[in-house]
Parts: C-alpha cells; sequence; structure tokens
C-alpha cells in the first residue's frame, strides 16, 4: 500500500489538488477554453474509436494466434508486442513516412483527424491480443465440442458459450487500450499536426499550456483526462461484475 | 519526448550532483571542478566543441562538464525546479527571466556589454530547392495555395520567434498592431502542421511537406549541413534572434563558470558558434559571413517579451490565441487543402 502510495496515488492526488488549486471555476474555464475543450473530444472520441475497433480485431489476431496454425506463428506472435517496445515518437515517424505525403504505399492520412486514430490503433493494439490470448488458450474446448454435438452452429457456439468466455478479458483490454490512447503523446504530435480545434490532442494541448507557464490549466485538462478514464475502468469492472453475476 | 528529456535531465543532474560533490572534496587528483550546463538542443554540437576546446585552455584544464540538452522551455523549468546548474544557455530571454524571478540567476545577468547574449540568428523562409514557388519575402507566404510550416507557438516558445518576424515586418516593427495581426491571420491560413519544436517542424518539411517553412538561420545552415534539400532566404524585414546565457546565483563553482562564460565570448569560441551556423555577437571573429538584412529589427523594437507575450502570445486573450481559434472553427466549416478526404 504504500508502494502504491508512492508511485500512484500521491502524484495523481498532486496533480488533482494542482488543478483545484485555483477553484472550481478556474478548473472549468480552463477545460472550457475552446482548444482545451476540442483537444479534449477529440483525444476521447479517438480512443473510444480505437478501444471499439481494437477489442473486435484484437480478439480476432488472438483468436488466429491461439486456434489456427500457420508457418511463422511465433514470428507473429512476438511482433505484436513491438509496438510497446518502439518509443511512440519513433512510431509517429514511422507512420508519418508510410501514411504522410510521400507515401509509398498511396495513403495520405498524416495531419488529419484519421491518422490521430491510425496512430493509436498502432500504440495500443498488443493490449487487447494480450489479454484476450491466456484466457482463450486456457479455454476448455469441451465446452465447444459439446455445444456442437448439441446441435449448436458455429455462431451460436462463439456466441453462447465462447463469448462470455473473453468478455471479461476483452474488456479489460479495451479499458487499458482506451486509458493509454488518452494519453498517448509521442505518435500524435507528429502525425496529426497538433492544428488547435482540428487534430491538437489533449496532451500536445497540455504541454502548450504547460509551455505558457500555465501550469493549474495543465493539470485541469490532465484532470479532465484522469476522471473520465476512472469513470471508463469502474464503468468496465462493473459491466464484468453485472456479467459474473449472469453466469 | 520533451517528458523524457527533462527525465534524462534529472537523471544527468542527480549525475552531476553526485559527481559535484566528489569535485568539492578534497581529492587525490588536485582540484578537478564538474560544471553542469543546462542548455536548450539546438547548440549541442556546438557546445561539444567548445567544451573540448575551452579544456585546452589554462582556465579550463581541471574542469569537466555535465551536459544537459532538451527544449529551452522544459530545461528552464526543469532549472526553477531544482535541476542542478552552474549556466543555462537557451533560446530565449523570458526562459532567463523565470529564473531570475526564482532568484536562481542574478538580476544583473544582463548588464555586460552584450547583454546577456552569446549568439545571435535571424528569422529565414526555407523552401525547396531552387525554391520553385519563388517564396522570397513575407508576403509570398500568404499567397493562395502555398502551404508553410511553423511550431504551434504555445507549445514552443522558440517559435514566438518566427511569429515576431512577420509580424514585426508587416507592422513596421509594432507600430501598426492591426496590420501585423492581418498577416498572421492570413499567415496561418496557409499553415497546414503546427510541429511542437523548430526541429519537428524541420523533420516535417524534409519529410515533404509544405512549400515553406519560417525557420531560425542556424536551423537552416544545420540542415544544410546535414545534406537536406532546402533552399533559405533571408528577408529585408525580420528579426535578430537573440539567444541568452547565464550563470546560476547557487553555482558551486561560480569561479569556473565565470572563466567558461568568458571564453565563449573569445573570438576563437565565437568563431565556432558561427562555423555551427549561429551569427557571433563580437564582431571579426572570421569564419563564415552572414548577409545583413536591410531592415533588422530586434525584440526591443517591438516593445520587449513581457509586451509581446501579453499582446500576441496569452493563451486565452491575445493576438495568436483569437487566430487559432479563428482557425479552428474556420477549418472545420471548408476544410483546408491539406486535409484529405478520408478526413473525419
Amino acid at each position: 500500500m504504500l508502494y502504491l502510495s508512492l508511485i500512484v496515488l500521491i502524484p495523481l492526488a498532486a496533480v488533482v489538488w494542482h488543478a483545484g488549486a485555483g477553484g472550481p471555476g478556474a478548473f472549468w474555464a480552463a477545460v472550457r477554453t475552446p482548444d482545451s475543450w476540442s483537444a479534449l473530444v477529440l483525444t476521447l472520441g479517438a480512443s473510444a474509436v480505437v478501444a471499439v475497433v481494437n477489442v473486435v480485431l484484437g480478439t480476432v489476431v488472438a483468436w488466429v494466434l491461439v486456434r489456427d496454425d500457420f508457418p511463422g506463428k511465433s514470428i507473429v506472435d512476438t511482433l505484436i508486442d513491438l509496438p510497446f517496445a518502439l518509443p511512440t515518437i519513433v512510431a509517429g515517424l514511422v507512420l508519418l513516412a508510410l501514411y504522410g505525403g510521400s507515401s509509398p504505399l498511396h495513403v495520405d492520412i498524416a495531419y488529419t483527424r484519421l491518422s490521430v486514430v491510425v496512430a493509436l490503433l498502432f500504440v495500443t493494439l498488443p493490449f487487447v491480443v494480450r489479454t484476450v490470448q491466456p484466457v482463450l488458450r486456457e479455454l476448455d474446448r469441451d465446452m465447444e465440442q459439446a455445444a456442437y454435438s448439441l446441435g449448436a452452429g458455429r455462431w451460436v457456439t462463439w456466441r453462447r458459450i465462447v463469448l462470455p468466455n473473453l468478455l471479461p478479458a476483452m474488456l479489460s483490454g479495451a479499458g487499458l487500450a482506451f486509458t493509454r490512447a488518452i494519453a498517448e503523446y509521442g505518435s500524435t504530435n507528429l502525425i496529426t499536426g497538433n492544428i488547435p480545434l482540428r487534430t491538437q490532442v489533449a496532451s500536445v494541448n497540455i504541454v502548450g499550456r504547460i509551455e505558457s507557464d500555465n501550469t493549474a490549466a495543465a493539470a485541469a485538462v490532465s484532470t479532465a483526462l484522469l476522471a473520465v478514464a476512472f469513470v471508463v475502468l469502474v464503468a468496465l469492472d462493473l459491466v464484468q461484475r453485472w456479467g459474473k453475476r449472469h453466469d | 519526448m520533451r517528458r523524457r528529456w527533462v527525465l534524462a535531465g534529472v537523471v544527468a543532474a542527480v549525475v552531476g550532483g553526485a559527481a559535484g560533490c566528489a569535485g568539492v572534496a578534497p581529492s587525490a587528483t588536485g582540484d578537478k571542478v564538474v560544471l553542469s550546463l543546462v542548455a536548450y538542443s539546438t547548440p549541442q554540437a556546438a557546445y561539444e566543441k567548445l567544451i573540448a576546446a575551452f579544456q585546452k585552455t589554462d582556465a579550463g584544464r581541471n574542469v569537466s562538464f555535465t551536459q544537459s540538452y532538451g527544449a529551452s522551455g522544459d530545461q528552464s523549468r526543469a532549472v526553477a525546479a531544482g535541476l542542478k546548474a552552474d549556466i543555462v544557455a537557451f533560446s530565449l530571454e523570458p526562459d532567463i527571466t523565470r529564473l531570475v524571478t526564482a532568484k536562481l540567476v542574478d538580476p544583473s545577468w544582463n548588464s555586460d556589454q552584450y547583454k546577456g547574449m552569446i549568439t545571435d540568428s535571424v528569422a529565414v523562409i526555407g523552401t525547396r530547392k531552387g525554391n520553385p514557388k519563388n517564396l522570397n519575402d513575407w508576403d509570398d507566404l500568404t499567397r493562395p495555395g502555398v502551404q508553410v510550416l511553423t511550431p504551434n507557438p504555445f507549445v514552443s516558445g522558440g517559435a514566438k520567434w518566427n511569429i515576431l518576424a512577420g509580424y514585426g515586418a508587416k507592422s513596421d516593427k509594432g507600430k501598426d498592431p492591426a496590420a501585423g495581426g492581418a498577416y498572421l491571420k492570413a499567415l496561418f491560413a496557409n499553415v497546414p502542421v503546427q510541429d511542437s519544436s523548430a526541429r519537428a517542424s524541420l523533420q516535417t518539411f524534409t519529410g515533404g511537406k509544405g512549400d515553406a517553412i519560417i525557420s531560425y538561420e542556424n536551423e537552416a545552415i544545420f540542415a544544410q549541413q546535414n545534406n537536406q534539400a532546402i533552399d533559405y532566404t533571408v528577408p529585408d524585414a525580420t528579426i535578430l534572434i537573440e539567444n541568452p546565457i547565464a550563470i546560476t546565483a547557487n553555482s558551486a563553482h561560480p569561479v569556473q563558470a565565470k572563466a567558461f562564460l568568458d571564453f565563449l565570448h573569445t573570438a576563437a569560441a565565437q568563431k565556432i558558434y558561427a562555423e555551427a551556423g549561429y551569427r557571433p555577437v563580437v564582431a571579426g571573429v572570421g569564419g563564415p559571413t552572414f548577409p545583413a538584412p536591410a531592415k533588422l529589427f530586434t525584440i526591443a523594437d517591438l516593445g520587449g517579451w513581457s509586451k509581446v507575450n501579453k499582446d500576441l502570445f496569452d493563451p486565452m486573450v491575445s493576438v495568436m490565441a483569437s487566430i487559432e481559434q479563428g482557425l479552428g472553427v474556420a477549418t472545420s466549416v471548408a476544410p483546408s487543402t491539406s486535409a484529405s478526404p478520408t478526413a473525419k
């Protein structure tokens, strides 16, 4: 508990405390500044999209890695974690080279809102894969066999047998991806172009507040992110508990 | 990345602090001293050469250095928050002023004949090789269809120089604020990317985005030295960029720090700066020559930093704040040419 306090709780409390130092009026004014508000909306929206896409595609990837066999599978399995290892500023540079104006793939999405989503997808992909994979591996295949033998089709088996077992892992993976996405700085900083009110994400906006020596406003915007992340994590936890009760 | 730089600075400070203690204590090797240099990142290569040259002089023989480089504002805030430093070198004066306010730099820091400055530069217009769109002056940058890169002045303190250059040129050195504001509004309608630092902006440009980039002369020279395909023009009317340096008030080795500062003002040291693309503050040091813009102006001509920070760069109410906010509103109605059809 002491460890938790020193590493997590006290720093977080300090941010919230600093944000509230000017009173609720100053806090709200900082958050509602047009550029900050727009950055928050963009960040949270993009992160939500990313979490949903990752839940679906991350589960598919995990499924393929666990249930299918193909040459080079173990290599692919190792590659999944690389976005974690790559400094995100490098990720941003690579994405910019691939999907920017001089794209060898002829995909030019740099400096648009779509680029925010693409950068976040890249950075957060491992979360859902890595949370779903072990659960899927441990999943008792006898249950599926039983379902099939009782005449259930593939889809029904998946929906009634596999999905309920995977759901907690999928949700916690989504929670991790979402919270990681809202704080992302390095990759989004490069590929989005940082146009205020259009493509500037919250983390870049916060850096701007710090650069302007307005740390209270920076803390206020950060606290708004923390609050949303907290609510989302609690909500996901509640969904899981509710799911368990209905098992 | 910035946070990581600060972290690196903190680590450097811890190491430097430990080394500093070792320097104070009498040791077998005599009176060796470790100075901590905290600087902004662009002159890093120059400082590495300058330190090596200083260590060849009598004054510098027993002095070694810990060096920390990062974004100017971040470095200044790190020192204000306790990062140990003997010498601080920043890209613009307000970063020193912050330390004067914190009583970490003596208020008389800029009373020498160089007004506390160690290098100069000017704001320039960088273009593609051969300048295919013929962009030579501030007015050319507001032509329809021209894309101009400059960092976001609220995120990058150094980018204020770029904006002040165009603003001062079009407002008769600040005498006509309305004209200057109108120019900046037209300019930012042509800015498709606002990077978070001068170097990131240069990377975006060399990566293929934009027709022109507003940058510092030393950055353009740096890019050319690194074989980047970039040309640049020094506009007739542009701002003199002045980079400050100071000794901290709590330096453990003020004598050696002063000796290093004196060395940096020698002709030999100023020539090293010049070779790295900076304009020397000492005349006649040799090395590369720099064109003299006919209508050069300074931050003092515009009323000083406190005035321009308030009038142009206040995040809530200022010329740039309203331009940036208007930009978002305007572009959400009519997407600029830079937005691809896939943009949401």
